[in-house]
């Protein structure tokens, strides 16, 4: 099975706030393989270091040292983001465009014709349930329109390898079951997907294999039926197993 | 190119979603009309004032567009986070600040034409003579200007965190530039040693946006500039772009971004 996105001792380090010595290690020799085709859960406490791993996938933040790639491509390069669609996990749109015009930019950036922007875009708002507000600009819209608008933004280039972060995080239950339901149906397509959540049940609903971080350190990485069936729990048990937790309410 | 193309037209949508371009035309319009309408002590030379007013309204609204456009391009893509899902495309940084040039460039440009077809109609309405090709001279040598500040700003808000103060601190040199950057060279002769030097080297690296400045040949009459020295000083001002977005890019290419 080929190996679409890949983390090799993956160490990042920010200048430490607190103390005036040093650095803060945000990850600390992350190893992470993501499969074509599955659907990859990305779990971890807050803080855990989640959302350095994503900025670090997308190129936003370099990796003080070690390597990640998209597609055997090194993530610095833009070229590797061309078969990836990434859905924020709040909605950061040019409020001032109508869900079309959005699209639209986002299509010519990725060179898609006139007519292929046209099909795409219609399927796409369909798809996402925005035919009747496709129209109106994005800050007329819901949290969960905007969040929907996002992931047609995300799907836009009909992309192999989709990196969600944390995506039903503020969305009404009607809201999450579309989310989980268009994810299930990529999985389906054969598409890839990674993404963070904090919802447990979600994740082992929906997910071929997890990974749970914590500190930036990888804690286990396998799929979710081996740690459910090794621990002998649901994954929410396992997840805080895992990170060390213990409720306070017991002693 | 389709990335920069597709950056522009959001940068010159969101422009024409303002109502900063209306206001300014407006005021524009409604000074020259009220300065036009009344006659100052029965002077014939009404109209070259009417122009001279509505030049200088014109040339202020510009760079009020110009700056407070492009000041605002690259910290609102990063204070709104809309950063993050561009770059998370097939985007480069220099390809960001391209885009974001030619937007404000392109809407300025648009912004130019309204005004000066305003002038055209005010000015041919009153003095029934139409040097167009005056005009467009002295508009065409203007945007060219607007570029090199345009080129500027960008560069300034990269470097500079706040928006108003970079907007503020652009403003104040380009209109310095304008009016006291052709007098340096005098200045300097008149200083010690080694301030000569230093107002020289400020006087030969500082763009002359002055030069571009072609007002008084458009009220007065006094006809063309040479398309030669046009054309030397849109080279000129296309040095200055380059360098600046250059500087931009040095700048922007380093900045971490953390969602």
């Amino acid at each position: 099975m080929s190996v679409i996105l890949q983390t090799d001792k993956l160490r990042v380090e920010y200048p430490s706030r607190e103390s005036r010595q040093g650095t803060k290690v945000a990850l600390n020799g992350l190893d992470l393989r993501v499969n074509a085709s599955e659907v990859f859960g990305f779990l971890g406490p807050n803080g855990a270091g989640k959302t350095t791993t994503m900025n670090v996938l997308l190129g936003f933040l370099p990796p003080t040292s070690g390597t990640a790639s998209l597609f055997g491509i090194d993530v610095r390069q833009p070229i590797a983001r061309q078969r990836i669609g990434y859905l924020p996990e709040n909605t950061y749109y040019y409020k001032f465009l109508t869900a079309e015009e959005l699209l639209r930019f986002y299509a010519r950036i990725f060179g898609l014709s006139q007519t292929e922007a046209d099909q795409r875009i219609e399927k796409l708002i369909k798809l996402v349930e925005l035919g009747h507000a496709a129209k109106r600009p994005i800050k007329t819209y819901s949290k969960g329109m905007q969040q929907r608008v996002g992931l047609a933004q995300a799907l836009i280039n009909n992309p192999d390898l989709l990196i969600f972060d944390e995506p039903t995080s503020g969305l009404d239950p009607i809201g999450r079951m579309k989310v989980r339901e268009i994810i299930q149906r990529l999985k389906n397509e054969g598409k890839t997907v990674f993404f963070s959540s904090h919802e447990l049940g979600e994740v082992e609903t929906v997910c071929d294999r997890v990974a749970i971080i914590h500190q930036g350190e990888l804690k286990v990485q396998g799929s979710v039926a081996e740690l459910v069936a090794k621990h002998q729990a649901n994954l929410e048990k396992v997840f805080l197993d895992i990170i060390g937790y213990q409720s306070q309410l017991v002693s | 190119m389709n990335t920069v193309w597709a950056l522009s037209g959001v940068v010159i949508k969101e422009l024409y979603r303002r109502k900063d371009f209306y206001v300014l035309l407006v005021l524009t319009a409604l000074i020259t009309i009220a300065a036009g309408s009344a006659n100052f002590f029965n002077d014939e030379k009404i109209v070259t004032h009417l122009k001279d007013i509505c030049l200088l309204l014109i040339w202020i609204s510009a760079l009020v567009i110009a700056i407070g456009t492009a000041a605002r391009q690259i910290p609102a893509e990063r204070e709104q986070r809309t950063i993050f899902p561009l770059l998370a495309k097939p985007v480069t940084r220099w390809q960001v600040i391209l885009g974001k040039f030619a937007g404000c460039w392109l809407a300025c440009g648009l912004a130019l034409v309204v005004f000066y077809a305003f002038f055209v109609v005010v000015s041919g309405t009153r003095e029934h003579h139409w040097p167009l090709l005056n005009y467009f001279q002295a508009m065409w040598l203007q945007w060219v200007m607007l570029g090199v500040v345009i080129a500027l700003v960008l560069f300034g808000s990269i470097v500079f965190s706040a928006p108003s103060a970079n907007a503020t601190i652009c403003f104040v040199v380009v209109a310095g530039i304008l009016m006291i950057g052709r007098h340096l060279n005098k200045v300097a002769l008149q200083q010690p040693e080694p301030v000569q030097s230093l107002v020289y080297v400020v006087y030969f690296l500082i763009p002359h946006l002055e030069w571009y400045d072609v007002r008084d040949l458009v009220i007065y009459d006094h006809g063309l500039v040479p398309w030669v020295d046009c054309g030397l000083a849109t080279l000129y001002g296309a040095v200055y772009v380059l360098f600046f977005l250059f500087a931009g890019w040095l700048a922007f290419r380093r900045k971490t971004l953390s969602v």
